[in-house]
């Protein structure tokens, strides 16, 4: 078949990140023409103003190289125009002649920097600051001239100036505003910042109005402002926003609205033609940070590839400043509506500010300056609109000050060297990882994660990782929200596949993966685990729950070891055992020569360096019980000594473990859960760091949910008190059905409730008895009927072959 | 020369899965995917060694159980950005039975 032609107008950021993620999933459909009319490839744009700072070079930020366009068979056009679209003809025009037919365009012909209508814009001298010419332009002018005027005291003025000073020219910056960045910072934000720059050698004019600028032989000499006085200048920078490039679009008969309008799939009006970038409108917003148009990048692919699916529904931007040495940070409605609420901290001499406004329990704008290592998490507290009240307390301490166990003393991107160590998993130190960010054009943690592995193993260090990606990139970086798709092989999120699952009753995977338009034929390793367990937990006895889509641990019911052998824990309900146990487990390690024995910290006995092919036999000879110390699963009850020994004791925690153990055995879940059971507020049964954490005292007992002892300590949260064991059980039990129900695949309870807010569990679970006892039951229902997985394959070895190796 | 030596019914195969066939020469995993495609691979991640036949298999590739590695299983390559390879063998089904050729 004749592959399809698709012509790109625009080799930027933007056209050409839609050609790559376009090749991610679909790499064959079609046969692609770049034009773009600058004589370099893709470049990395944001860049430009560490370029201009001497920081970087032109080599280092160029995005994708003429290799990588040959390499993928594009036809590259550098140095012509589009300057007409045939559409009736399906073809595209240059400048010089050149013609591309098409059956897809993409326009991304981006903006260009706006020039004041003001007399002496057009002399020599008078420039935007945009690519790469304008840099050479500015560097080249720095080696002879002096005097420099950056008109505009925005972002990307405030580069170019402090770009231009460290190329050895006297910068002046003429702003309109009464502060700096007046669309980014509120005015005490904006005065400090003002004195940094000043400190670093720039000067400011504000609240001037620019009137002409002067000349002589045709080249820039000096500014003249409305108020009658003049400065000097050989090198004027207009700094004063943008414009959408759409005239192409326009004469095209496409239509324009201030910029090339577009669907939320990123098509124009002519079906043929998508349009992604800064010269776009959706819905009547033009965007001119790199952030959104990435994301429409990825959508308007999804479109260009015939997969129809996903949808650009507007971005909410924040903006970081590259200038070295000052950390500034900002998002959303800073300056507050009716109704809004401020937190500040100012330390005007220490040259911190942090602002946060809220409304309806919401952050809804952020201003840092001096410490932004937080900027991305309340952006991503802004973007997913999360209720903040009860982390309110702490919220302008930082994420760190929620508990960070782990990475004390080194959780500050900026004040690392690049030899510290970021990932203490995978052994990845902070240089490697800026060097890849940098060399690499790397946009999101997923990138970065891939390429150096750093946050790929554990993910405790991800925070840390995506400082040093927000820091490196400054305004280019933005946070993924938290509700991303599954994988790769869908743009389901996990509570969309979970909902679709539960609407169509899908039964089985194949099915699942058909009703919901999966790309792979058989998904991935990330994918399938999920569907597994949200088709079982779903439809508990009907779905079909498939070994070959569990992590290996989980379909030989034992744990991987590094060198390829597995371990045995057999359960033990509560923690307690019996002499005759201890004999059949000491028989067994003897038996099959098991070269470690150790006790856990669950409460049993660990039997390490077991090779595959004796798994079956030691089950049988064992004759206990699979402790399920592998699996996404209850594993244990931990017990202390309770009422019946211990001089402490105002409860019998041992025998309460043991049930709930019990009751709950066989159950699988999201991710693993534990559960300890204390006989009194001495709380020997470490109850405050489980999933379900219950302690005794006299009149009762307290249950505590969603502590974690792992990667992260997090302190169990107290539920509610309740008088009888059997209380606790149902309690408990209903709690874990509905975290097994509505958590997302490897969410642990602490990640679920951090999501949903501790409020919401009580309520389920605390004013809605009927909702609680209906969960109780439904939890029960799963369970009913399960039986030991060891026993079961150890008498059935027909049926279970892969447990033998095939000697030949 | 080739010596095509006889493994196991096609059956004995889980489709998305694996066998481990212990060699003179070391362990090698047979793996089938969801069409009925028969592949085998030295039974070791070049990363740490892992046994990719315990892994997850997906299209045509196996995630070793270890620490995730995406092998092909048509080339034995890791896949991009990891780099290594694994030693392939040839396999080859006839009437419904699996054969391997060990090199001697």
């Amino acid at each position: 078949m004749k592959k399809m032609k698709l012509v790109v107008v625009g080799n930027g950021m933007a056209g050409m990140r839609t050609v790559e993620e376009l090749l991610k999933i679909a790499p064959d459909l079609y046969e692609i023409t770049v034009f773009g009319d600058e004589p370099h490839p893709n470049y990395n744009r944001i860049m430009l103003s560490p370029v201009l700072a001497g920081e970087q070079t032109i080599d280092d930020i160029i995005l994708n190289t003429r290799e990588w366009y040959a390499e993928h068979n594009i036809t590259l056009h550098t140095g012509k125009r589009i300057v007409k679209i045939d559409r009736t003809r399906r073809i595209a025009y240059a400048e010089d002649g050149t013609e591309a037919e098409y059956d897809r365009m993409l326009l991304a012909t981006g903006s260009t920097p706006f020039m004041l209508p003001i007399p002496g814009k057009e002399l020599d001298g008078v420039i935007g600051f945009r690519d790469i010419k304008d840099v050479d332009t500015m560097i080249e002018t720095a080696r002879t001239h002096k005097h420099a005027v950056v008109i505009g005291g925005g972002l990307l003025g405030l580069e170019a100036a402090n770009g231009l000073k460290i190329q050895g020219m006297d910068v002046t910056v003429v702003h309109i505003g009464s502060w700096l960045l007046e669309r980014q910072l509120d005015k005490t934000a904006g005065k400090m910042l003002q004195k940094s720059l000043e400190a670093k050698g720039l000067s400011f004019l504000l609240e001037k109005h620019t009137e002409q600028i002067l000349g002589e032989n045709g080249r820039v000499t000096g500014v003249r402002f409305k108020d009658g006085s003049e400065i000097a200048a050989d090198l004027v920078v207009m700094a004063v926003g943008i414009r959408p490039n759409y005239a192409l679009a326009e004469s095209a008969g496409i239509h324009c609205n201030r910029g090339i309008v577009v669907n939320d799939t990123m098509q124009t009006y002519d079906p043929r033609i998508y349009s992604v970038g800064e010269c776009v409108a959706h819905r009547g917003i033009s965007y001119g940070l790199v952030a959104p148009l990435f994301e429409m990048a990825k959508v308007c692919a999804t479109h260009l590839a015939n997969f129809g699916i996903g949808l650009y529904k507007g971005s909410v931007t924040s903006t970081k400043l590259k200038v070295t040495g000052i950390d500034l940070f900002s998002a959303g409605d800073f300056s507050g509506t009716e109704g809004s609420e401020e937190i500040v901290l100012h330390d005007a001499v220490g040259g911190v500010y942090k602002k946060l406004v809220i409304k309806d329990d919401k952050i809804i704008g952020s201003v840092l300056y001096g410490d932004t290592t937080d900027g991305s998490w309340y952006f991503q507290l802004l973007r997913d609109g999360k209720p903040i009240h009860e982390i309110r307390d702490h919220l302008m301490f930082g994420q760190d000050s929620l508990g960070n166990t782990g990475h004390q003393g080194q959780d500050k991107a900026s004040s690392m060297t690049d030899e510290m160590e970021v990932c203490g998993c995978n052994g990845v130190c902070k240089g490697t990882i800026v060097k890849a960010i940098k060399s690499q054009g790397l946009f999101t943690i997923d990138e970065v994660k891939k390429q150096t592995k750093a946050g790929s193993s554990c993910g405790s260090c991800t925070g840390l990782v995506e400082q040093i990606l927000a820091s490196t990139l400054g305004g280019g970086y933005a946070p993924p929200s938290t509700s991303k798709a599954v994988c790769g092989c869908t743009d389901f999120n996990h509570e969309e596949v979970r909902d679709e699952i539960r609407k169509h009753k899908y039964l089985s995977i194949p099915d699942a993966m058909k009703g919901m338009g999966w790309r792979t034929p058989n998904g991935c390793a990330t994918c399938r685990p999920a569907l597994n367990y949200y088709l079982i937990s779903t439809w508990p006895h009907e779905a079909k729950d498939d070994p070959q889509s569990r992590f290996i641990n989980e379909r030989v019911h034992a744990n991987i070891q590094k060198d390829g052998t597995y371990s045995v824990v057999p359960r033990m309900y509560g923690g307690v055992t019996t002499p005759d146990q201890l004999r059949k487990i000491a028989d067994v390690a003897d038996k099959y020569a098991v070269p470690m024995v150790k006790v856990t910290g669950g409460q049993r006995i660990d039997l390490l360096g077991v090779k595959k092919e004796d798994l079956l036999d030691m089950w049988k000879d064992l004759d206990m019980p699979s402790g399920y110390a592998y699996g996404k699963s209850i594993r244990t009850v931990k017990t202390c000594v309770g009422s019946e020994f211990c001089r402490f004791g105002t409860q019998n925690s041992t025998q309460l473990g043991i049930d709930i153990e019990k009751a709950f055995d066989h159950m699988w879940a999201p991710h693993k859960v534990k559960f300890a059971v204390s006989g009194c507020p001495r709380n020997c049964a470490e109850s405050g760091i489980k999933d379900v954490g219950v302690i005794g005292v006299d009149s009762g007992w307290e249950i505590y949910v969603g502590g974690n002892g792992g990667i992260k300590t997090e302190v169990a949260q107290f539920l509610c008190k309740v008088k009888t064991a059997e209380e606790v059980i149902e309690y408990s039990g209903a709690f874990i059905q509905i975290y097994r129900e509505e958590a997302r695949y490897l969410d642990r309870t602490v990640h679920w409730i951090e999501r949903v807010g501790l409020d919401y569990v009580k309520k389920r679970i605390l004013e809605d008895a009927e909702g609680r006892k209906a969960a109780y039951e439904r939890l029960m229902f799963a369970l009913q009927g399960a039986t030991d997985p060891w026993a079961e394959r150890a008498n059935q070895r027909e049926t279970h072959k892969e447990f033998d190796t095939i000697t030949v | 020369m080739s010596t095509w030596t006889k493994i196991a019914p096609l059956t004995d195969i889980p489709k998305l899965g694996s066998r481990v066939v212990r060699t003179a020469k070391g362990d090698i995993g047979v793996f089938r995917t969801e069409d009925d495609r028969v592949f085998a691979l030295n039974n070791s991640c070049p990363h740490k060694g892992g046994p990719l036949s315990q892994g997850i298999v997906y299209g045509d590739k196996v995630a070793c159980p270890l620490h995730s590695w995406k092998i092909s299983l048509i080339d034995g390559k890791a896949e991009e950005p990891d780099v290594g390879e694994t030693a392939c063998f040839a396999v080859k089904v006839e009437d419904g039975m699996v054969f391997l050729d060990i090199p001697s």
